[in-house]
């Protein structure tokens, strides 16, 4: 791979404690968030690891982040190619094995992990047939997983929506499923941008050491450079939560 | 060469946007004796050699495995196309001539 820094260089800066902490960030060939992605694991104090989808080995790395983009031009299906590099078989048996290694899935990871059968359910297209992108509120509806811990159930977060094959289905068995099993990890507050079931943005594994969903936590963890928060106008990092939820697992941290 | 076609469809249970899209253009251009429109995917598949029982089971399981996702979609047919077999002969004859 490249040698270019998946990060800026920030300048100095205190070595945070749980630096230690290495996420993987996958980059498959028409990944766009990988830097984004890596840079939000860096801000909530964990070191992030550049990870190649044609690696053979996973390599040293405590969680794993899918980023969003657009692997293989979405030929095919939404990540339905990606599903079959070489690294992805790696973190598949990673996340089902007793390390139960956790593994995100924002956008088109999300899709990677329903192709992949870690997840259930699909993404299709939106139902109004167009990309959208804006600022979305979304319902935190587990605060109990790998990537949600430092959330509180009910409580409401603004994050950066964009997408085209945004809209999640599946049969109605399974969504009884997820809704019974507490799995319905993110709704879509206000209004279903794209026709998703149920209003589901996100779900997680029966484990919660998977989560998926199709909005984009990495694009609102600093000022400046982040959505707008609907009530108060000022700058929402609410995605920081879910960096932080993982590094506070791994540390084996209390809720 | 002979090719494997490979034919999916969205299930009938999800909603297939790009089709609603396309019956809502269709009367736009006077296309007005259409109700419904489902969009689906073809697959053409070309073998190197003949088609044998073993070379359509891989067809069928690549067909479901991977050029499908049974979450939303059904393989709705696979099948060999006929016109490439008569290709095939008439290659085959073409050089058989050839070497003749």
């Amino acid at each position: 791979m490249s040698e270019t820094p998946l990060i800026a260089d920030l300048g100095t800066k205190e070595e945070a404690p749980l630096s230690g902490a290495r996420i993987g960030v996958v980059t498959f060939p028409g990944t766009l968030d990988d830097r984004d992605a890596a840079r939000a694991v860096r801000l909530a104090g964990g070191t992030p690891v550049a990870l190649w989808h044609a690696d053979e080995t996973l390599g040293d790395v405590d969680a794993v982040v899918l980023p969003g983009g657009f692997s293989y031009g979405d030929y095919l299906r939404a990540g339905a190619i990606a599903r079959f590099a070489p690294l992805m078989s790696k973190i598949v048996d990673a996340a089902k094995s007793d390390a139960k290694l956790p593994v995100l899935g924002i956008c088109n990871g999300f899709q990677i992990l329903t192709e992949s059968h870690l997840l259930p359910g699909s993404m299709v297209k939106n139902d109004h047939l167009k990309f959208i992108c804006r600022d979305q509120v979304l319902r935190v509806e587990n605060a109990e997983t790998a990537w949600t811990n430092q959330f509180e159930a009910g409580q409401e977060i603004t994050v950066v929506l964009k997408n085209q094959d945004g809209q999640y289905v599946a049969d109605e068995k399974t969504l009884d499923e997820l809704e019974g099993e507490g799995r319905v990890a993110f709704r879509y507050v206000g209004w279903n941008p794209n026709g998703s079931r149920r209003g589901i943005a996100g779900i997680t594994n029966a484990a919660g050491n998977v989560v998926g969903l199709m909005p984009h936590p990495e694009h609102a963890v600093e000022p400046g450079f982040a959505p707008l928060d609907g009530d108060t106008g000022a700058y929402s990092t609410d995605g920081l939560g879910f960096f932080t939820s993982v590094l506070n697992q791994l540390v084996g941290g209390a809720k | 060469m002979p090719r494997i076609v490979v034919d999916v469809m969205p299930k009938p249970e999800i909603l297939d946007p790009q089709g609603k899209a396309i019956v809502g253009a269709l009367p736009r251009l006077g296309f007005t004796a259409f109700s419904g429109v489902r969009q689906g995917k073809r697959f053409e598949l070309t073998v190197e050699g003949p088609v044998t029982d073993e070379v359509l089971e891989q067809a069928r399981n690549a067909a479901t495995t991977m050029l499908s996702n049974p979450v939303i979609e059904d393989v709705v047919n696979v099948e060999v196309l006929a016109e490439d077999a008569e290709d095939t002969a008439a290659a085959g004859a073409a050089a058989a001539g050839a070497e003749a």
